[in-house]
């Protein structure tokens, strides 16, 4: 389906916090146009592992391209081609979606059509609305929008999912497809598993630093399945959250 | 994907923070308040004040004659306090400044002269209303005199003759200027404003920008830090330089502020206020840097600002206090920026005049951001 093009090469990856291991010999790629999940419990060394790239945390030691720029000496050139969400960042207080994309787009330099900004992640009603006064869902829809502020070539998304609701979760499910098709290729963090089912082309399982199993999820399930694996309970064809959604609807709902 | 591969200004960035950082200051209520309002309760208060029983200090010549009726009846007259057993010079620098009313010189009988006697009264600008008010209890002292000597002329009536004749009242008035309420209260709650604003505003902000995150967002942007701080600093400075021009106006057109070279004088006051926002601005990155969480910061900051508030002449002199406090009060920055300022607006001093307190806040400033290095956190 993509080219296989690698834009992220991440080798034996390390970083230690005083005597904590945070990362521990971590080694994978991304390739261009794919959504890469990073999955693992909390505490696992995925934020550390995902802010190394970003180039927010200086690393141990280990090798990270980031579309062929190393983080060590090119970081500033890696910021203008990649948008990053951060877990629970907050937005400059006191001021409207509106003047917020202005201020991203001075510091990216670049020219936008806020509407058309807004209008991608569904916010076109809220430019005057402070960030603050948004409900989770919109909230975590703006942050995607100031990555999108300066075309890059790869968004990280941390958690984004994290405290929504079903409808709220699977709204910001279409957008990460949506902004895929443009082009984008997308790294996630998530602990949600049908998430990353739902979303991954390519996932790595990371546990205490270590990445423990990097595959499509078909083939680990299918590994998984293989090995003789059978579930406990019987598969139904519906769970209880398609219950919910068809209650109470997919419509965004988040106003 | 087709990419604009442009030269990546960090100034542009840098004003793009200033103006997000601008407009949220306009909106916090408290910048707006310590800014702008505060100084202004305060300068209205204090504008409106007047000193409401009129006390009299009362230089006394160390030549005068203490014999004489005059003086007798002088130091009768209520709420005058006289001011004796000080050398000339002494007397003279107090009535320039303001601290003595007018200066009193009773000469010794001279029988060569029409006038016998002649009673000198020096006043000042510094203080001219007393000073008229010194005059005319004289002059009423001395009328009635002349007036009963002349009565005992006429009645061939020779008892008075030892007061050595008429009196000749001359009157001098010194080359200082009239020193309002407002030309003291005025500089020194500008000086105030700045010092809460650059130490309270600088520690809040970089604070929350820090815990909610929203610095660590800025990094993931190819903007520098040091220009996140210039942003940050511009909007300030350009908010409070602002401020200070409300305050100026406000003082000067509804109380009369004394600008003794109009618009070169408020310019050198607004230099000197940015000058002093920046050295307080590193006070609060010091109090941002060592305060755990947000409920230390007004404690901490107040540790800098109160006992400047109190000791750095705000509101009284500080000559007034003992000399061990005054020893204090000459070390704290705020106390120069007030004395900078003041030179600067009623005695009309240019920037080179005030080189000494300037320096010393410099000074301090080098201390300060040696610190704030030192103490900083980013994350």
């Amino acid at each position: 389906m993509e080219s296989r093009e690698p834009i992220i090469q991440v080798e034996g990856l390390t970083k230690h916090y005083d005597q904590v291991m945070a990362v521990n010999g971590i080694s994978f790629s991304v390739y261009r146009g794919e959504i890469f999940g990073l999955l693992g419990p909390n505490g696992a060394g995925k934020t550390t592992t995902l802010e190394i790239i970003e180039t927010l945390r200086k690393k141990t030691s280990g090798k990270v391209l980031v579309t062929g720029l190393s983080v060590d000496n090119k970081s500033s050139e890696i910021k203008k081609r990649i948008g990053v969400q951060l877990q629970s960042a907050g937005y400059y207080p006191n001021l409207t979606l509106w003047e917020l994309l202005k201020l991203f787009s001075g510091l990216y330099n670049r020219k936008t059509d806020r509407n058309e900004l807004l209008k991608s992640v569904g916010l076109e009603e809220k430019a005057y609305a402070h960030f603050k006064q948004l409900s989770g869902g919109q909230k975590q829809r703006f942050s995607i929008c100031t990555t999108l502020i300066n075309n890059p070539e790869i968004i990280f998304l941390d958690e984004p999912t994290t405290g929504l609701d079903p409808q709220a979760r699977r709204n910001l499910w279409e957008l990460i497809l949506a902004i895929r098709k443009s082009g984008t290729t997308i790294v996630i963090t998530t602990h949600y598993m049908d998430e990353a089912e739902e979303l991954c082309d390519r996932v790595a399982v990371v546990e205490k630093g270590k990445i423990i199993a990097q595959d499509s999820p078909a083939q680990l399930i299918e590994n998984l399945v293989r090995s003789g694996f059978t579930r406990k309970k019987e598969v139904r064809n519906a769970n209880l959250e398609d219950v919910f959604l068809s209650l109470t609807g997919k419509e965004w709902r988040d106003e | 994907m087709n990419r604009e591969e442009k030269q990546y200004s960090q100034w542009t960035a840098m004003l793009a923070i200033s103006r997000a950082s601008f407009r949220s200051i306009t909106r916090s209520p408290s910048a707006v308040i310590f800014t702008i309002a505060f100084p202004l309760v305060f300068i209205i208060a204090f504008g409106f004040i007047n000193p409401g029983r009129i006390k009299l200090e009362v230089g006394l010549h160390p030549g005068s004659d203490t014999s004489s009726a005059i003086y007798r009846s002088f130091i009768l007259t209520p709420n005058v306090k006289l001011v004796k057993d000080q050398g000339l010079g002494l007397l003279e620098s107090g009535l320039n400044k303001g601290r003595l009313d007018a200066l009193l010189f009773i000469h010794p009988p001279d029988s060569t002269r029409v006038a016998g006697r002649v009673v000198e009264v020096i006043t000042s600008k510094s203080s001219r209303e007393k000073g008229r008010f010194v005059e005319s209890i004289l002059t009423n002292i001395i009328d009635k005199g002349n007036l009963a000597f002349l009565k005992a002329r006429i009645h061939s009536e020779k008892y008075l003759e030892h007061e050595g004749g008429l009196t000749e009242f001359r009157e001098t008035e010194i080359a200082g200027r009239e020193y309002k309420m407002i030309d003291f209260i005025l500089p020194g709650q500008l000086g105030f404003s700045i010092l809460s604003a650059g130490v309270f505003g600088t520690a809040f902000v970089f604070f929350s920008l820090r815990q909610t995150l929203v610095l660590k967002r800025f990094f993931a942007t190819p903007v520098k830090r040091s220009f996140i701080i210039l942003g940050e600093a511009l909007s300030r400075l350009v908010f409070q330089v602002i401020g200070a021009i409300i305050i100026i106006l406000i003082g000067k057109f509804a109380f009369g502020f004394t600008l003794i070279h109009g618009v070169v004088t408020v310019l050198n006051m607004l230099i000197l206020s940015a000058i002093g926002l920046i050295v307080f601005m590193g006070f609060g990155f010091v109090v941002s840097g060592i305060a755990k969480n947000e409920s230390v910061i007004p404690p901490i900051a107040n540790i800098v600002t109160l006992p400047q508030f109190l000791l750095s002449g705000t509101f009284f002199p500080v000559d007034v206090f003992p000399d061990w406090l005054q020893s204090i009060s000459r070390a704290l920055p705020l106390t120069y920026l007030n004395d900078a300022l003041r030179q600067v607006a009623f005695e009309g001093a240019g920037l080179t005049d005030v080189l000494t307190p300037l320096l010393f806040i410099l000074g301090w400033g080098v201390v300060v951001y040696a610190l704030a290095v030192r103490f900083f956190r980013w994350e």
